[in-house]
Parts: C-alpha cells; sequence; structure tokens
C-alpha cells in the first residue's frame, strides 16, 4: 500500500485492491473477483438501504474490476443515485462510474441529465465543473441535446469562473464534433472568439481548441479570428521566460497554446492585411532565430517544447507555401535536425522535409541533404526512422539523382527490414520507370530488384517490367541478353524465371545469333529451372516453350519430347496437363504459318498507368504519393514514359481499368484458367475438328472461338465481338440494314427510369413500348411490352439486345427472339435476363426494326439499366456510416456536383426517389435533417461495391449539392452523373 | 461560389485531437485508459492488446513516435509504466510528449514522488487528475499550480465532509 493516501481512503477498496494483486495466478484472480461481485450484487439488492459512503466504495469496486477488463452490467443506478449526493466525493465517484462505464439505457440517461442539469444551475463551481467534464466524458447525443443551449451561455457569461469556463469550452468542442447541428454558435460566434483576449492563460488555452474546431468548418464566420491569434502569438514570443508565470514551461512561455495558436492559423490562408501578416511574419522569424540561440536549460523537456512550435510554425510556413526565404530557411534548420544526436527529432526532422519537397521553393534545397539522408537510411537503428527516410528519399528524387537513389535503395534493400521491403520494392519500381533515361537501366533495376528481394517483388512489378519491354523494341534486345545471364544464376528467383520464360519466349531470337546463347541453349536454361518452379510458372514456362517451337524450328524435336514426356501430358495439375496436350497437338499439326499466325509476337500493350503506382496508393493511402506524384507532374512536365499527357484523372481512369479483370488476365491469364469443365482429351479431339473443319484459312479465329490459348494471344474485344455479330447474323432473320444509331432523346428516356423500375419507354404514333422490371442481387428481368398502335400487322418485327464496347463484358444480357409478326391493336412480350458481372456505365442498346406498310422502321433505344438497378440497401447507425464515410476518403473515391434543381424539391418526392434508387434512406444520419443520407451495396458478379451517398438541398437557391463516396471510384463517378439529372 | 456557407462540411473536417492516452506497466498490465473517441469495448481492448504488444516490443533508444494503424503512438516510459497517447497523423509529436510529462509532474507532485503502486490504489484520483489536464483530449489548464489548487480544493473539500460525518 501507498504511503500517502490523499483524501478519504476506502479501506474496503484497498483490501480489495491488494487482494487481486496477490493472486498467483489468472483463475485465482476470477474467482476473487465473481466472489466480490457477487457481494456487491448482495449488497445493492439487500433489504437494508446503503449509505452513500458503502455505496460509493462499491461503485469504485465495480469500477475498478471493470478497468481491469471485465464486463460490467449493473451497478448503473446505484451510481445515478451518488450523483445527486451533496458529498463531493460521492458525486465524483458517481460521474466517474458514468463516464466510464457509458450506458444507453433512456431511462438511466434521463436521471443523469437531471443530475447534471442540478449540478449546472448549482453556481457551486466545482459542481459544476464535474457535470461539464461528465458531459464531455461522454459526449453522446443525448447530452448535447439536453445541453447544447446551455453551455454557450455558461462559457460566455461575465461571472462565470475561469475553470469553468475552460471546461465549458472543451465540453462544447466536443458536443460540437459529435453533433454540429445541435451547436449553434450565431450570436456568440464574437464573443467566442474574443476569448483567444481573455486575461487568464488558461482559459484561452482550452477556448483555442473549440475556436479552431469551429474555424475549420465556418472560416468566413471566425476568420476575426486571424488577427487576434496573431497578436496573442506576437505578445507570447516577444516575451521574456519568465513574464507568463506558471504559463512558461521549462524556460518556454506557453508552449502549448503557441502550437494550438499556430494550428489555428493554418485554417487560414495568409493574412491579407499587410500589417498582421508582416507582424505574423515577424513571429515565425523570432521562432526561427530562436532555434539557433544557446539552450536555455539541458533538460530534453526545455528543447522538446521549444521544437514543437518550431515544427509548427514550420507546417504553418509550408501550409502557406509563398514565402520562399522563410521556406529555405525552415528547410534549413530541419537540415540540422537531421543529424542530431536526439532521434525524436531526426524522424520529424525527416516527415517535415518530405512535405517541404514538394513546394517548388524548397525542393532544391532539400535535395541538397540527400547526403544525410542516404546515410540515415544506412545507419539508423530505428526502422521507423529508416522509413522515414526512405520516404523523404522518393520524395526528392528527380531526374537528377534518380539514379543515386535507386542506387541507394536498392543497396538498402538487401539488408532492409522485412515490414518495409515491400513498400521499398514498389518505390523502387516506381521511380526507375519514372525517372529511366534509357531503358537498359530500367531493365537493369527491375532485375535488380527481383534478385535482391524477389520475394517482395509483387506481380504488378513483374508484370510491369514485360509491358514496358513488349512496348519498346529497342530496348527487347538487351531486356533478351540480361534476363539470360541473369537466368545463368544458381539459384535465382521464381519470379526471375518468370521475367526470363516471358522475355526469351518473346525475344529469345534476338539473342540466338549467339553460339553462347544459342536457341538450344536458352531453352535448356529455362527448363533447367522448370522442375524447382510453382504450376503458374510452369505453365508460363509450357507457353514459352510452344513459342520457342516457333521461333527456332530446330528446337521442335526437344521440345515436342519434353512435352510428351509423363510429367507433363500427364501431369495431375489440369492446366498443365491441358497446356501440354494442347500445345503438343498444335506443334505437331498445325502448318508453320498457321504456328506463327497463332504464335505471334505480342502486340503492344495500350499504355496505361502504372499499376505499381496504384498499389503503393493503397499501401500507403491517398496522401503519401499523390502529393509528390502531383508535384513531379507540375515540375517535370514532359515524362518519358508516355507519361506526359496523363494528368490524374486518366491515371485514375487507368488504374480502375487495369484493375476490372483479374491482374493475371490483364496480362498473362495465368490464373484464369481455360474452361475448366472440359477434359484435357475432349478438348484435344475438339481442336482437331475445328482445325479439320476450318482449314488452317481462319486458325486464329477458331483458336480464338473456343477460348484457349488465351494466354498467348492478348485477349482483343474486336476478335470476340466479330465472332458474336458473325454467328448472330446467320441465326437471326435477316434485315440488311445496319442498326440505327440511338435515338437523340434516348438518355432522357434512360434518366426517367434511373429511380423506377416500371412505365413507358418510348412512345410514337406506331409503337409503344413498356417496361417492367426486377432485381435481385447482381441478376435482373426485365419484361418489354411491344403494343402496336395501329391497325395494320408490323412485319418482320425484330429486336436486338446489344451491350456496346467495354459494355459486353460487364453486362450479360440475354433473351429470345420475338414472335416476327405483330398484329394491329395487339401487344407482345419479350423478357430480358440480365446480369451484372462488374460495374458499367453503358446502356444496353435496344434496336427494333419492323416492316409497316412496306417501309422499314428502324430505332435504337437505351435499356434503362443502370448501374443502380443493382443496390442492395444497407440500413446503419449514424456511427457506423461516418466511419465508413472517414474510410472512403481517397479524393478519387468521391464524386460531388453542384447543381440547380430541375424538378420539384418537395420532401415526399424525394424521398420516393431516393427510395426508388434502391439504396436505404437513412435517418438521424446527417446532423441537418433537411439533408439525404442514403447507403447501399451494388452487387456484381465479381464483386460487391459499398456506396454512401449524401444529398444537401439548398431550398433557398434551388440546389443541390449531391456527394457520392464508394470503395470503387467510377461507380461514384457513373452515380454521380446519374443522379444529377434526377433532383 | 458561396455555397460552401450554406453547405456545412460536417463530415470532411479533421479533429487533431488525442484519440486516447493508456498507461500500462512493463509486464503489459493496464493501469489507466482514458478514450476520447468512442469505440465499442470490444475495439477497446483489441487496440489496447495490440498497441501494448508493439511498444513493449521496443527497444530503449529507440524514437518515441510510431505509425500505427492511421495514428500516430507518441510514448514515453517513467520507471515501470509506459505512458502512450494516441494522435492523428498531422497532429504535433514534440507537444504530445510533453503532455505526458506535465501529467507525469502532476501525478507525482500530488503524490509526492508517484511511483506505479499509487496509481494502482488511487486510480480514481488519477482519472481525476487526468480530467482536469486534459478535457475530451485537449489541454484544459497547462499550469501546474492550477490543476494541483482545482484537486486540492475537492480533497479539501471531502476533508471536511468526512470529518463532520465522522463527528
Amino acid at each position: 500500500m501507498p504511503a500517502v493516501s490523499k483524501g478519504d481512503g476506502m479501506r474496503g477498496l484497498a483490501v480489495f485492491i491488494s487482494d487481486i494483486r496477490n493472486c498467483k495466478s489468472k483463475e485465482a484472480e476470477i474467482k476473487r473477483i465473481n466472489k466480490e461481485l457477487a457481494n456487491i450484487r448482495s449488497k445493492f439488492k439487500g433489504d437494508k438501504a446503503l449509505d452513500g459512503y458503502s455505496k460509493k466504495k462499491y461503485v469504485c469496486k465495480l469500477l475498478f474490476i471493470f478497468l481491469l477488463g471485465h464486463d460490467i452490467d449493473f451497478g448503473h443506478m446505484e451510481a445515478v443515485n451518488l450523483l445527486s449526493s451533496n458529498k463531493y466525493t460521492e458525486k465524483q465517484i458517481g460521474y466517474l462510474f458514468i463516464s466510464v462505464l457509458v450506458n444507453s439505457n433512456s431511462e438511466l440517461i434521463r436521471l443523469i441529465n437531471n443530475a447534471i442539469k442540478n449540478d449546472l444551475s448549482s453556481r457551486n463551481p466545482t459542481f459544476m465543473c464535474l457535470a461539464l467534464h461528465c458531459i464531455a466524458n461522454v459526449g453522446s447525443r443525448e447530452m448535447a441535446e439536453a445541453f447544447a443551449s446551455e453551455i454557450p451561455r455558461i462559457l460566455v457569461a461575465g461571472d462565470t469562473m475561469d475553470s469553468v469556463k475552460q471546461s465549458a469550452a472543451l465540453c462544447l468542442l466536443r458536443l460540437y464534433k459529435t453533433s454540429p447541428d445541435l451547436v449553434l454558435m450565431g450570436e456568440w460566434t464574437s464573443r467566442v472568439v474574443h476569448l483567444l483576449n481573455d486575461q487568464h492563460m488558461g482559459v484561452v488555452t482550452a477556448a483555442i481548441s473549440l475556436i479552431t474546431c469551429l474555424s475549420q468548418k465556418n472560416p468566413d464566420e471566425f476568420k476575426t479570428c486571424v488577427s487576434l491569434a496573431v497578436s496573442r502569438l506576437s505578445r507570447i514570443v516577444s516575451s521574456a521566460s519568465t513574464d507568463l508565470q506558471d504559463y512558461t514551461y521549462y524556460f518556454v512561455p506557453a508552449p502549448w497554446l503557441s502550437c494550438k495558436l499556430l494550428r489555428l492559423l493554418q485554417c487560414y490562408p495568409p493574412p491579407e492585411d499587410g500589417a498582421v501578416k508582416g507582424r505574423l511574419v515577424e513571429c515565425l522569424e523570432t521562432i526561427l532565430n530562436k532555434a539557433q540561440e544557446p539552450p536555455k536549460s539541458k533538460k530534453v523537456q526545455h528543447s522538446n517544447a521549444k521544437n514543437a512550435i518550431l515544427f509548427e510554425a514550420i507546417s504553418l510556413i509550408i501550409h502557406y507555401d509563398s514565402e520562399p526565404n522563410l521556406l529555405v530557411r525552415a528547410c534549413n534548420q530541419l537540415g540540422q535536425f537531421l543529424q542530431h544526436r536526439e532521434t525524436n527529432l531526426r524522424y520529424l526532422a525527416l516527415e517535415s522535409m518530405c512535405t517541404l519537397a514538394s513546394s517548388e521553393f524548397s525542393h532544391e534545397a532539400v535535395k541538397t541533404h540527400i547526403e544525410t539522408v542516404i546515410n540515415a537510411l544506412k545507419t539508423e537503428r530505428d526502422v521507423s526512422v529508416r522509413q522515414r527516410a526512405a520516404d523523404l528519399l522518393y520524395a526528392m528524387c528527380d531526374r537528377s539523382n534518380a539514379k543515386q537513389i535507386v542506387a541507394e535503395m536498392l543497396s538498402y534493400l538487401e539488408t532492409a527490414d522485412y515490414s518495409i521491403r515491400e513498400e521499398m520494392v514498389l518505390k523502387v519500381a516506381i521511380l526507375a520507370e519514372k525517372y529511366a533515361v534509357d531503358y537498359s537501366w530500367y531493365v537493369d533495376t527491375i532485375l535488380n530488384l527481383i534478385r535482391i528481394a524477389g520475394d517482395y517483388v509483387s506481380e504488378e512489378v513483374w508484370y510491369r517490367v514485360i509491358q514496358i519491354v513488349i512496348n519498346r523494341d529497342d530496348v527487347q534486345g538487351y531486356a533478351a541478353k540480361t534476363v539470360f545471364e541473369a537466368l545463368q544464376a544458381p539459384a535465382c528467383h521464381e519470379n526471375m524465371v518468370k521475367v526470363g520464360g516471358y522475355i526469351l519466349g518473346e525475344f529469345g531470337n534476338l539473342i540466338a545469333g549467339d553460339p553462347r546463347s544459342s536457341p538450344l541453349v536458352q531453352f535448356n536454361l529455362l527448363h533447367s529451372k522448370f522442375h524447382l518452379c510453382s504450376v503458374p510458372t510452369r505453365a508460363l514456362l509450357l507457353s514459352a516453350y510452344i513459342k520457342f517451337i516457333n521461333l527456332f524450328p530446330e528446337t521442335k524435336a526437344t521440345i515436342q519430347e519434353v512435352l510428351r514426356c509423363d510429367s507433363q501430358i500427364r501431369n495431375s495439375d489440369v492446366e498443365l496437363q491441358q497446356r501440354a496436350v494442347e500445345y503438343l497437338k498444335l506443334s505437331s499439326i498445325a502448318s508453320t504459318d498457321v504456328l506463327a499466325t497463332v504464335l505471334e509476337e505480342m502486340p503492344p500493350f495500350p499504355e496505361r498507368e502504372s499499376s505499381i503506382l496504384a498499389k503503393l496508393k493503397k499501401k500507403k493511402g491517398p496522401g503519401a504519393v499523390s502529393v509528390t506524384e502531383l508535384e513531379d507532374n507540375k515540375r517535370e512536365g514532359g515524362e518519358l514514359n508516355g507519361g506526359g499527357d496523363r494528368g490524374p484523372d486518366t491515371a485514375a481512369m487507368a488504374a480502375s481499368n487495369a484493375s476490372t479483370p483479374s491482374p493475371s488476365a490483364d496480362l498473362l491469364g495465368i490464373r484464369s484458367a481455360a474452361p475448366v469443365g472440359a477434359p484435357p482429351a475432349s478438348t484435344g479431339s475438339l481442336l482437331v475438328d475445328v482445325f479439320s473443319e476450318a482449314g488452317p484459312a481462319a486458325p486464329s479465329a477458331a483458336v480464338n472461338d473456343d477460348g484457349f490459348l488465351r494466354d498467348l494471344e492478348q485477349p482483343t474485344e474486336t476478335s470476340d465481338s466479330l465472332l458474336v455479330e458473325g454467328s448472330g447474323d446467320s441465326d437471326s432473320a435477316p434485315p440488311s440494314e445496319d442498326p440505327a444509331p440511338p435515338l437523340s432523346e434516348a438518355d432522357e428516356l434512360l434518366n426517367k427510369f434511373v429511380c423506377k423500375n416500371n412505365g413507358v419507354l418510348f412512345e410514337n404514333q406506331l409503337l409503344q413500348i413498356g417496361i417492367k422490371s426486377e432485381y435481385r442481387q447482381n441478376l435482373g428481368r426485365m419484361y418489354l411490352f411491344y403494343g402496336n398502335k395501329t391497325s395494320v400487322q408490323f412485319a418482320s418485327f425484330t429486336t436486338t439486345v446489344s451491350c456496346p464496347g467495354d459494355l459486353q463484358s460487364q453486362l450479360n444480357v440475354q433473351t429470345k427472339p420475338v414472335e416476327p409478326l405483330v398484329e394491329g391493336g395487339a401487344q407482345i412480350q419479350q423478357v430480358l435476363n440480365i446480369e451484372c458481372l462488374t460495374d458499367f456505365s453503358d446502356a444496353p442498346l435496344l434496336n427494333i426494326k419492323f416492316r409497316y406498310g412496306g417501309a422499314l422502321q428502324n430505332l435504337t433505344l437505351k435499356l434503362p439499366v443502370t448501374i443502380n438497378k443493382f443496390f442492395q440497401p444497407t440500413e446503419m447507425s449514424s456511427h457506423d456510416f461516418f466511419q465508413r464515410w472517414k474510410q472512403l476518403s481517397q479524393p478519387q473515391q468521391e464524386a460531388q456536383k453542384i447543381f440547380k434543381a430541375n424538378h420539384s424539391m418537395d420532401t415526399e418526392v424525394l424521398k420516393a426517389k431516393l427510395l426508388g434508387l434502391g439504396t436505404a434512406l437513412l435517418d438521424n444520419v446527417d446532423p441537418n435533417p433537411e439533408n439525404y443520407v442514403c447507403a447501399g451495396v451494388i452487387q456484381t458478379k465479381s464483386q460487391q461495391v459499398g456506396c454512401l451517398l449524401r444529398l444537401e438541398p439548398n431550398a433557398q437557391a434551388q440546389m443541390y449539392r449531391l456527394t457520392l463516396r464508394c470503395s470503387k471510384d467510377s461507380v461514384s463517378r457513373r452515380l454521380c452523373e446519374l443522379l444529377a439529372q434526377q433532383f | 461560389m458561396s455555397l460552401t456557407t450554406h453547405f456545412p462540411l460536417c463530415f470532411l473536417f479533421s479533429l487533431f485531437q488525442m484519440q486516447f492516452m493508456l498507461l500500462f506497466s512493463r509486464q503489459g498490465k493496464l493501469r489507466l485508459q482514458k478514450w476520447y473517441v468512442p469505440l465499442s469495448d470490444k475495439e477497446k481492448k483489441k487496440i489496447t492488446r495490440e498497441l501494448v504488444q508493439t511498444v513493449l516490443a521496443r527497444k530503449p533508444k529507440m524514437c518515441s513516435f510510431l505509425e500505427w494503424r492511421d495514428l500516430k503512438i507518441v510514448y514515453k516510459r517513467y520507471a515501470s509504466l509506459y505512458f502512450c497517447c494516441a494522435i492523428e497523423d498531422q497532429d504535433n509529436e514534440l507537444i504530445t510528449l510533453e503532455i505526458i510529462h506535465r501529467y507525469v509532474e502532476l501525478l507525482d507532485k500530488y503524490f509526492g514522488s508517484v511511483c506505479e503502486l499509487d496509481i494502482i490504489f488511487n486510480f480514481e484520483k488519477a482519472y481525476f487528475i487526468l480530467d482536469e489536464f486534459l478535457l475530451g483530449g485537449e489541454a484544459q489548464e497547462t499550469s501546474k499550480k492550477n490543476v494541483l489548487k482545482a484537486i486540492e480544493q475537492a480533497d479539501l473539500l471531502q476533508e471536511v465532509r468526512h470529518r463532520m460525518k465522522s463527528k
């Protein structure tokens, strides 16, 4: 037991705590606790009324048990009773219990609020503070409802004690954070701002947190705080260390308040008023000057407090990003810290410099510290510091120092901590690509990466090197030579084998002239690795072998022998067996011409944003990369790697495109196995059939149709759709005319159906088309009713549903042909089955052709199948909503539009539309009851996309603001486009 | 456009505040926990478990800050106790370190050369002192004198009443 036990000790409690501490085992502890719980329960339930002291003691014991990590489900009532005690300690324990064990029982809350109300109006400052602390600790919406209007009054009242003011300010801040709609500052605004001038430093310290938060949200209303904050700061900065008495901390005047003032100023742009700005710049200069002065104390607290202010000032300087002089001074100061003996300072300097590196004014200054940073990467003993150094190297990298930085990062990788290796690999890969002056350096770098840290080289990285080699013929020969050399190492990483297999399969011929790398030598080298590799790599190698047969006919016999051996042709793995069988047959049946066509060199990949970058962004969150990324674009202008024309938007688009099909389908398709259902043998015979039927004239079409050899052919949509159309034409009735382009009003018609499923889609003098549809999960069924409005028969009535462009891989629409005759006045029905494979933006087209009195009618409409049809409503609490909203905070995930109202802004109409949209309309989530908040999940076959929506109407301006946040950025954009037309 | 004034950006501002504070011993026993953001008990336990492990695994000379999930952890060891605060990424690490130190000073002054046992046996006092110093994750009163004055006044209040009662 401690020597000093202040206040009134509760003996029973101390004994209980000692007992627990003396327990030898967890079981003994639990036993002791259960005994105590039973005892307390019986006391609480007993007939004898407990006196305040006992109640307090037991409540305190319960609290202790709870804090040990056990669940407590009773005692709340007793704690609430303590609140109304007139003994301070009993009240205090009651409040503590309530704050720690918040309970949502509404009856209890009413009682608690009553007790708080009494204490608030007691005019006893100690009681008032207790009540305010409790509100701030609990901060629930119920409390906000009960007290949000009362507290501002307490805060600004002239006769409120300073200590109560301090509690009131922070209490209000807490309520504002939980329920901003309930805290209305309006009339109090200017008096709250003027608390910055309060004589009592404690009041200013507390009030400034409130003001900062309010300013972030209502910058205009609070902008007078800027000049007040500057003058307050100026007074503190220029004061002697003894002026502020107890608010001086280790010779540093008011460090907390100074930091908060500097933080408040970061809510605003630089002051417009010249005098204010001058004064502020003076303050910042003084702070920078003080950093150079000898310390007034050797204590670490002194330097920490001083530097806390310095770093906050540097943040402000970076935030303004307009004072080159200050930026460079800040950079020099941080440069000194880079070599400081305090690890904390080195860490912070590296971190802070990362942001400085992205300012055009200080980028060059940051670069001068490269040697120090590299040294930090090599010698720091703490991995979190090394991580910062790696981040900074990445941020300061540009064309002038790329080679050095990449080399250093590569050599660091050899010893790098496992926890940061993958990220380092991504960074090296990105820098190498971005600043590659010649591609042989790029290829060398990536191969080195694989050699040094093969396990951490993700698919994205080696896919990317192959994409680049395929697309650039100037580097192909070099790449072939280098991988060939790399593969000679006795032990090389499997990723190296993959890259090697792919590149030699494509470009092995470029080095075959050299007898040291003759075709057979190349093949033997690859095959020597075969048995050590995993199935996907072996599958890739088999494809490389068949490519070899095409490239080098002299290897045919050797390779066929390999394919023919039991370990291949009877491999237990279906994929390998199938490849072996098919390749063997292909090589023996097909003529060299056919082989050359089927196994032609890969066509260039479409230029796209590096998927590596997307991966790093995902890993690091939006901030880490995008800042430097944008900055680089700005600074460098034209990129070498076809990136000159890519803005952040196209980058996002490319990233989303790239992620739609599985990454392996992207490049190699190894894992998207060929048709699984068909047993390998029959596939083989099927192949023969196809060949004998189609003959050598159309081999590639036949092969494509089967989905065979998909890994060798780049998946091209054109060839697929050609086939589909060809067969479709021969099957169906033959109106030879091309389908008409969609009606000009097709989009408008589409928009009518975004929030409803049934109605008339189209009508003219001849024809009416009605629509009924229902959706479940990722499936939908649509009934189309074609009504003949005339008394004359429609002949050759045909309808065709097509999915143009990308849509055919995103949406699957199936239907049966309709009767070709529609009698006058009759109606026929057509059923469409719809399956959503992945998210999509376009609408399927419905083409209708028929003859009316000899004239051909030809019209095309858009079918109202929009992505929102696949919504499943999701109910969630306000808390969950906010949490998810925060999680979806990457800029691409959000889409927002502000637009004029085109339709009635009536609440019921809006609600009906939002429900029709398919999402759940959530009540009591948005603090502003005028706003609408919805949540839902879009179900597609490949994935589910969570979507959050917020619609803020402004009746006065007749405008809306619509914000969408979805887990997939293409969905945010599409929904935003669709919905902006609806209101 | 002046639309911003009509449309409050409720979700979009960052909080810049302390998320929670934990005190635990070298053996990993939690001695005090204060949460400034609403979390379920389950989440709290999970966070505590993970964080205690992470911090205890660090070597003495390492830096006092570490990135953990999307938060920044600032910690310092005093004798057998670790004081550990979670702040947001943008927040000021050094000033948080000094928040910890000031709290230690307050405990020290109140208990008279504080040790772990004082906090175990008088945990409620440790909470009361913290509430006077930090409220809702923000510094309420940074003057050591003023905080202790408030606490001592309260003690006085209870002693007077206590004495009256025992008579």
